[in-house]
């Protein structure tokens, strides 16, 4: 159960750049899987050459990140969204771009497992009676200040509320002086920056190979629907009770059938409500 | 009312918070020209999705023919008779202008062999002036070809009902007479016509009656003259 | 009518060439790669169906094509059923599978539909993995049935194939001529002005699922025979998500032309490139080229020679 909670917090911050890019801008994004995998990688690369804690390298690439999602989205919007044939088109393409990029990590780093090390993974807490890995709980702690963070952003400062803005009403965005592609540009490059430091979190409880990215395209997506397209809080409620079931799940059947939990919560939340709980 | 073609009744639309449709109600007689004016914002395109289908309804009932459609898809009320053409054209981009008619021809209009309208695509476009482009895709058209096939296409489906969905808008006053032509030829042909217009001049020639909307309420019903003298339609039009 | 007579007279002569042409036992080898080019030509025509006629992007593929192998693996098992029998309960299996995920998510919009084939394929793959019965992760031996019709057991399989691929490309072709296919390319081509002129869009969409699916089911029965050893990772294969995709999208989705012809050239071209370098560098080609064309030429190459005859 507390595994669950925890695993929750985890699947929060693995979500947060699905939550941003389909839920409020409506992208069908189903690359960010693979983002979060390359974000791993960039950890474990820094983590076994360097030494770096994989959550530092996490934010550490951040930048970088940013910069290549605010490309990725260019090429988009020049190549689909200007024409208005975001559909078939631009799903497939960001569908090429999660193939591209799970390959060429095969063909750099081959299909062996490949974990980090840092001071703190071996480490557990005693909390109330119930032991607590580190390696469980930091990744949680961190994702749920990430999601406070992507709560504030959106919510206090200019580029946040342009981006809430954009979501609901383009023309209203123009009015308010702000360039939609632009805010679009930024969300964006902010969706893929959160996931350089999902994927080193990602890293940090379990170790990942190249198809590991498949693993959490229903997760990402699951989430998202549940919460309500584009409400932050709700994904966060939503990845808790996705960590929960499965969690759950685990303990009754076996841990094979994890996957099987965030597939038949996908398809429930499609068949209520597409807007998930709390959205609009 | 006995006899309507078109009865809604009650009508409720929500979209989350906001109450689009607040208990609306009219009827069309066959045969009628109907105009529905209002200002922007007033419920007027929900309120043509609802009876369309394109939109499920929160409140009310919806008849047609004297039948219960409030439950049914679109593409049935299409098929009963209710045809509706789109504010901003949603021309079928892949086809040429004939076999853009093609479709509502085989699908909608099949088997419904005795209603009013013209028997085949060619003889619409010719009626309508769109002839010498039948083998063009939308892609080549200008802007009030497109609306002209709008209308074309609407016609392609034989309706017993046709909503015309701001179908002038932006066009120039010739333009403007041109469709107006045409919306008066196809109600000579029997078929029920309602006008969603704001271009006033338009919908006054054409309307046998009007009803105006205005934030979701139906606050005026009758002849062009009582509905243009009425105080709470100014006063809706030009603000308090 | 005439038009339909003249494909189906074409279609049977390809089948009696490949007949003759496995007769002929040249090197073993082109019929293991034909094996696998027309395969895809199955595939990739059954997801045009959905996704170049209809407009609805399937992104798993591997899930139907897995379905239609294991259904022959259980099948298989339980009676040693004869091959026609494989391919048609595999064929079922895989349509039942496309009208259920077609039934619960295509009242939405597109994208939902895609995602959650791209979640099913994973999903899937965990079912089979769990199932003793079928081989589980560790895969099971399938043992040919003695005595093929003619040739070897591969000759025979690849005839099959062939045989196939002309059944689906006329399948396609039909589709595509009737009243069918134009009410799926107003769809396809404006879903809220097609429901609104009277295409029955929801029917239309089940159906093409439905059929698509089918078609992916039948082209995936004859693989245990072929690989004599099934396992997931083989079966649900990333490359089927992929080519399935791709070969449509680089040939032309309008036609049933495209499919086939992408299907022959990347499929060519991904054997000699396998063998040459190597797999996964393949496979990241494929995915280079997928997104190039997207890009740069969605319309594919029939699309490129339409423009070039300045239609």
């Amino acid at each position: 159960m507390v595994a669950g909670l925890l695993l929750g917090g985890f699947y929060a911050a693995v979500s947060l750049g699905v939550a941003l890019i389909f839920g409020l801008l409506d992208i069908a994004n189903i690359a960010q899987p693979a983002f979060v995998i390359l974000g791993s990688y960039a950890a474990y690369v820094m983590n076994t050459s360097f030494g770096l804690d994989p959550i530092l390298s996490g934010l550490l690439f951040t930048p970088v990140f940013y910069v290549l999602g605010a490309v990725v989205y260019r090429v988009y919007y020049e190549s689909f969204e200007r024409r208005g044939e975001e559909s078939l088109r631009g799903l497939v393409f960001f569908f090429g771009l999660l193939f591209i990029m799970e390959v060429s990590l095969s063909l750099a780093f081959g299909v062996d497992y490949r974990l980090v090390q840092s001071w703190y993974m071996s480490r557990s807490i005693d909390l109330g009676g119930v032991g607590i890995a580190f390696r469980y709980l930091v990744p949680c702690v961190v994702g749920l200040a990430m999601t406070l963070a992507l709560h504030l952003f959106l919510g206090r400062t200019f580029y946040g509320r342009a981006i809430m803005a954009v979501s609901q009403d383009r023309l209203a965005l123009r009015l308010m002086g702000a360039n939609p592609v632009q805010i679009k540009t930024i969300a964006f490059g902010v969706g893929i920056a959160a996931a350089s430091l999902a994927g080193a979190l990602l890293i940090s409880i379990a170790p990942v190979i190249p198809s590991t990215d498949r693993d959490y395209i229903g997760r990402m997506f699951a989430i998202t629907v549940l919460g309500g397209m584009g409400s932050i809080g709700g994904a966060l409620v939503a990845a808790i009770v996705l960590g929960v079931a499965e969690s759950l799940m685990s303990t009754f059947f076996g841990p094979s059938w994890s996957l099987a939990v965030s597939f038949g919560i996908l398809l429930m939340a499609l068949a209520v409500r597409p807007a998930g709980l709390f959205g609009r | 009312m006995a006899g309507a073609l078109l009865e809604v009744q009650g009508l409720v639309k929500r979209f989350g918070g906001f109450t689009a449709l607040n208990r609306v109600s009219l009827s069309v007689k066959p045969g009628e020209r109907f105009g529905l004016i209002g200002p922007n914002g007033s419920g007027k395109t929900t309120l043509i999705n609802c009876v369309s289908g394109a939109l499920p309804v929160d409140g009310g009932a919806i008849r047609f023919d004297g039948r219960e459609i409030t439950g049914l898809p679109p593409h049935q009320r299409t098929r009963l008779g209710i045809v509706r053409s789109f504010q901003i054209p949603k021309p079928f981009t892949s086809m040429t202008v004939l076999e853009n008619l093609g479709i509502p021809l085989e699908y909608a209009a099949a088997g419904r062999a005795g209603a009013p309208g013209s028997a085949d695509a060619g003889e619409i476009l010719r009626s309508i002036g769109l002839d010498a482009k039948a083998h063009l895709r939308p892609a080549g058209l200008t802007q009030i070809e497109m609306r002209k096939l709008e209308l074309a296409r609407a016609m392609a489906a034989r309706p017993k009902l046709l909503i015309s969905d701001e179908a002038m808008a932006g066009l120039s006053s010739t333009e403007v007479d041109d469709i107006l032509a045409i919306l008066f030829r196809l109600s000579a042909q029997g078929i029920t016509i309602i006008m969603i217009e704001h271009i006033m001049r338009a919908v006054m020639r054409f309307s046998e009656r009007v009803a105006v909307l205005d934030a979701g309420k139906k606050i005026a019903d009758g002849s062009p003259q009582e509905v243009v003298a009425n105080p709470d339609v100014q006063r809706a039009y030009l603000g308090e | 009518m005439r038009r339909t007579s003249v494909t189906v007279l074409v279609g049977l002569a390809v089948v009696l060439a490949g007949i003759a042409l496995a007769m002929l036992r040249v090197n073993a080898y082109l019929y293991f790669a034909g094996y696998v080019i027309l395969q895809y030509v199955v595939m990739a025509t059954a997801w045009n169906i959905l996704g170049g006629y209809a407009g609805y992007v399937n992104f798993g593929t591997p899930a139907f094509f897995a379905m239609g192998a294991y259904t022959a693996v259980v099948l298989i098992q339980w009676m040693r059923a004869p091959l026609p029998v494989l391919i048609l309960a595999g064929g079922l299996v895989a349509a039942l599978l496309g009208l259920g995920i077609g039934y619960l998510t295509l009242r939405l919009r597109g994208t939902f539909f895609s995602i959650a084939t791209l979640a099913l394929s994973v999903v899937l793959q965990t079912v089979v993995m769990n199932w003793d019965y079928v081989g589980g992760s560790r895969g099971m031996s399938v043992i040919r049935p003695s005595g093929p019709p003619f040739g070897s057991y591969v000759t025979f399989l690849f005839t099959v194939m062939v045989g196939l691929a002309v059944g689906s490309v006329l399948v396609a072709q039909f589709i595509e001529r009737s009243w069918i296919g134009r009410g799926l390319a107003a769809l396809r081509d404006n879903e809220e002005a097609a429901e609104c002129m009277g295409v029955p869009t929801l029917k239309l969409k089940l159906f093409a699922t439905t059929v698509s699916g089918f078609l992916l089911g039948v082209a995936g029965a004859p693989f245990p025979y072929y690989v004599t050893f099934v396992e997931p990772n083989s079966a649900f294969a990333l490359d089927y998500a992929v080519n399935a995709l791709a070969m449509p999208m680089i040939g032309g989705t309008t036609s049933w032309a495209g499919p086939v012809i992408g299907a022959v050239l990347l499929g060519t071209a991904s054997q000699l490139a396998t063998v040459t370098i190597s797999s996964e560098m393949n496979l990241f080609i494929v995915g280079v080229v997928l997104v190039a064309f997207v890009v740069l030429a969605p319309e594919g190459i029939l699309g490129l020679v339409r423009r070039l005859r300045g239609r």
